[in-house]
């Protein structure tokens, strides 16, 4: 039953799987102190890629190196190469900011705007892109609230608040902000850490949904989220001076019942973490 | 990486010119300060010299003199502000600190306004409750504004150094049994002495300079110290006088009191800094 | 100096008192009673400001009525006080002191708090901070003989080129008039001004930039929309107490502000202000003139009440809300 779902996805992905994202050689620092060692891997495009382990172990800074937030954090450094379609995002010239363009990315906590509207909040990033004509904007705000399955919950509510709705709708507006200016990746940092179960349910279907559309890369602690809606998944884990290490790195189903490292077998059969 | 379209390149252009100029202002600013700084210091070591500080003022007209009553004006001045505004401002902040509550809020919003309310109006109060009643100008009247500008200060400076004792602390010698004013007595203001000094310097500081108050209640003595019921000499006032004044040996002897008042603010907000920099280091 | 409140202050006293609901000590009481009588001192010089400066200014209160604010002379001979051009003044010099200050207090705030290598930050802080407390009556020293003769030829030849503009109409009166008057109090208005914006700049969660951030949003793009927006009460509180020192300082501005007495748009017109016509006038008053000068510091007194209460009102709601709402 699980088989035939994979199957069902690959060949859904089938001619969207090659690299969009490699990471090559990657290291990264806050001070003195390296959180990231070594890291090498290829993230598929239109896949969804998980990325698991216990805590510290250096999860949320490789994603935070993809879209290159890492060094937005005052005394960070980050050695070595993220290629994004080919092209390494730390060549010297490149500027963030387009980077950023190209990769988004939501955040543990939902962190709207709060002085802004709902549609401002989605409107948000087309109009730093020059985007201001009332109609196109209007069209591409609906567009993401679909995307971000939060359509019909706000659709009246467009022009109160962002602050004013509920945790789980704060993060699918995240996630829709995230989404109006239509990245090629869509980095999730912990995105249901700080959300019930019923909405956490919600951001993982719609996470499937997504994946036909953008490569998605998702942290989290959570070995069932990671199991239900990943295609691939990366155990990184903290060495013994504390910097994050890949330790293994593969397909979900491969990793989770089949895993080549010992430390993986422990953490998912949850001997630590 | 991408085409470089005219909106992006004109976003980079909008960031660039406004860095630069947030940059520029934090210039701008620390440029006065040094301008200020710089005059002051330039002026002031011109004119100054032990005349200025052992004589007192001469005709005009008669070259050099100095500020010798000024200076035992402004000394005995701020030494008498402090004597009555520091001890009730440590208690006052001790309250706040301490026992805190409804009435505590309402002492520190009070606290708060009484800080931005102008030294001149605090002066005219002076005079009105003080220089009307007994008829005459006084160093005491002008102390008693000076003290009142000091008060908010220190009660608010010596609050926040309180509450940045540990609670653990206060908990652990309470659990011993000793009574709550001894543990604040012999606990928490050892442990926030550095703070209340430091605090005390910097209102210190800025009642040294006042000068609008005194106009009102010191009004300025050229014979020299004759009592605290007496009116009295003060640096800042003479500064003012001579400023305004059209002879060119009285603005030289302007610079020079400029020179020694800002070098007491300097030298004590440096100290201030050095204080709770090692403290925190 | 009064740092704004955090929520330890909040817990910090409650904690502290459930922790001591035992009987008091006599020495607990007469201590904790002392104390109390400190800081309601505080509280009885406020009430006591606003009772004897109405109780000496009663005699122009009942003679002037409301002409004491509506008229413009003040002839002590006839013995007739209008405070109006003062008032004008006062809000003249506010006004471009306020137009100065804020956009630079903005930048510095913004600098410090956002763009600063960390390297810069303490001391450039504290040179800014040591603005303050240069004493108001050096900083006049320093405009009169310094910035006015700077700011002469260049008012001059605004007068000559622009001169059709009324405010920049001429005669020049060397360099001490209202402008350099609102200058003056632009250095003075800066400091409190800037720490109050990058105090509230510095509870903005990092995650709001961060959010702009990585729609693709430059580093000023971040700060403008995100930041600043988050923080904007923080910056209309830290304006509101910039303007109430503005409106009180009274020495650098009556060294600069050239003492005339008239209602004018002139921006290059010596003018006076209520404070600095307090202090100038004050030694020379004698009977009614004195009640008239009181009544002056009493309009003082309450516009500084009303504007220093609305700003720390405001501090402590934005800081209570930075505490409370999570974000």
């Amino acid at each position: 039953m699980v088989a035939m779902e994979r199957l069902d996805r690959s060949e859904r992905a089938a001619g969207h799987s090659g690299p969009c994202i490699v990471a090559d050689g990657l290291n990264a620092w806050y001070g003195h102190v390296q959180a990231l060692r070594n890291i090498s891997m290829s993230i598929l495009a239109k896949r969804v890629t998980a990325v698991i382990g216990p805590s510290g172990c250096g999860k949320s800074t490789f994603i935070r190196c993809l879209n290159r937030m890492h060094e937005v954090a005052r005394g960070t450094r980050v050695s070595g190469k993220v290629l994004l379609d080919g092209e390494d995002i730390y060549a010297a010239g490149v500027d963030p900011v387009r980077v950023r363009r190209r990769v988004g990315m939501v955040f543990q906590k939902p962190n709207p705007f709060p002085t802004m509207t709902v549609f401002d909040n989605v409107a948000a990033g087309l109009k730093l892109n020059g985007l201001r004509a009332p109609g196109g904007l209007g069209e591409r705000v609906e567009r993401a609230l679909r995307q971000a399955a939060l359509w019909d919950e706000v659709k009246d509510k467009l022009k109160q608040g962002g602050a004013a709705l509920s945790g789980g709708q704060q993060q699918r507006l995240c996630i829709a902000r995230a989404l109006a200016v239509e990245p090629e990746v869509l980095l999730m940092d912990e995105p249901c850490s700080a959300l019930d179960p019923i909405a956490t349910a919600r951001i993982e279907d719609l996470i499937r949904e997504l994946a036909d559309r953008y490569t998605i890369v998702i942290v989290t602690h959570n070995m069932q989220q990671a199991a239900r809606v990943s295609d691939m998944t990366g155990f990184f884990l903290m060495a013994h001076d504390r910097a994050g290490e890949l330790i293994e790195y593969g397909e979900t189903q491969q990793v989770f019942t089949n895993p080549k490292d010992e430390q993986t077998e422990a953490y998912i059969t949850g001997r630590f973490g | 990486m991408m085409g470089a379209t005219r909106t992006y390149m004109r976003r980079r252009a909008t960031n660039y010119t406004m860095i630069a100029l947030c940059g520029l202002a934090t210039l701008a600013a620390v440029g006065i300060l040094l301008l200020v700084l710089g005059y002051t210091l330039v002026h002031g070591i011109a004119y100054l010299n032990l005349e200025f500080v052992t004589q007192t003022a001469r005709p005009l007209g008669e070259p050099g003199g100095g500020m010798r009553h000024e200076i035992v004006g402004t000394m005995v001045l701020v030494g008498l502000a402090s004597l009555l505004g520091i001890p009730v401002g440590l208690l006052a902040g001790t309250y706040l600190s301490e026992f805190g509550g409804r009435v505590g809020s309402l002492v520190r919003l009070v606290a708060d306004v009484l800080t931005g309310i102008p030294s001149v109006v605090v002066g005219i109060f002076a005079y009105a409750v003080l220089v009307r009643p007994m008829g005459t100008f006084s160093a005491l009247s002008a102390a008693v504004a000076l003290a009142i500008i000091m008060l908010p200060v220190v009660a608010r400076t010596t609050e926040e150094m309180m509450k940045l004792v540990p609670q653990t602390y206060r908990e652990a010698a309470l659990a011993l049994g000793i009574p709550r004013w001894r543990v604040i007595v012999s606990v928490v203001v050892p442990g926030a002495t550095v703070g209340i000094v430091t605090g005390s310097m910097l209102a210190v500081a800025r009642i040294a300079g006042e000068t609008a108050p005194l106009i009102f209640t010191a009004l300025g003595n050229r014979f020299g110290f004759a009592g605290l019921g007496e009116p009295i000499a003060a640096l800042p006032l003479q500064i003012w006088r001579y400023a305004v004044s059209p002879y060119d040996s009285w603005h030289q002897q302007a610079w020079a009191a400029a020179f020694l008042l800002v070098m007491l603010v300097l030298v004590i907000s440096v100290l201030v800094r050095w204080l709770t920099a090692s403290r925190h280091g | 100096m009064a740092r704004p409140q955090t929520i330890e202050d909040q817990t910090h006293g409650r904690a502290w008192r459930s922790l001591l609901r035992r009987p008091a000590s006599p020495g607990d009481r007469l201590f904790q009673g002392t104390t109390l009588l400190a800081a309601l001192s505080l509280l009885g010089l406020l009430l006591a400001m606003a009772a004897y400066l109405f109780y000496v200014a009663w005699p122009s209160i009942a003679r002037f009525g409301v002409r004491f604010l509506t008229g413009s002379t003040w002839d002590p001979v006839k013995e007739v006080f209008g405070a109006l051009p003062a008032i004008y003044g006062t809000l003249l010099t506010s006004a471009l002191a306020m137009l100065v200050a804020v956009p630079v207090s903005l930048g510095v705030a913004i600098f410090l708090a956002e763009l600063s290598p960390r390297w810069l930050r303490a001391p450039a802080s504290f040179l800014v901070e040591m603005l303050a407390a240069i004493p108001s009556v050096v900083l006049g020293l320093w405009g009169l003989f310094v910035m006015a003769p700077v700011l002469y030829p260049l008012e001059k030849w605004l007068a000559s080129s622009l001169g059709f503009v009324p405010l920049f109409r001429g005669p020049v009166f060397g360099g001490v008039n209202f402008l350099a008057g609102g200058l003056i109090l632009s250095i003075m208005a800066l400091p409190i001004i800037t720490a109050v914006v990058r105090d509230a700049i510095l509870t903005v969660p990092a995650a709001q930039r961060e959010a702009m951030l990585a729609l693709g949003a430059t580093r000023w793009e971040a700060i403008s929309q995100a930041v600043l927006p988050y923080a904007r009460s923080g910056i209309v509180a830290a304006s509101i107490l910039g303007l109430g020192r503005a409106v009180g300082e009274t020495m650098a501005v009556t060294m600069v502000v050239g003492n005339g007495y008239r209602l004018t748009a002139r921006l290059f017109a010596p003018g006076n202000t209520m404070a600095s016509k307090i202090a100038t006038q004050f030694n020379e008053a004698s009977g009614l003139e004195i009640n008239a000068l009181v009544e002056l510091a009493l309009v003082l007194f309450a516009v500084a009440l009303v504007v220093n209460l609305a700003g720390r009102l405001l501090v402590r709601w934005t800081v209570a809300r930075a505490a409370g709402g999570g974000q």
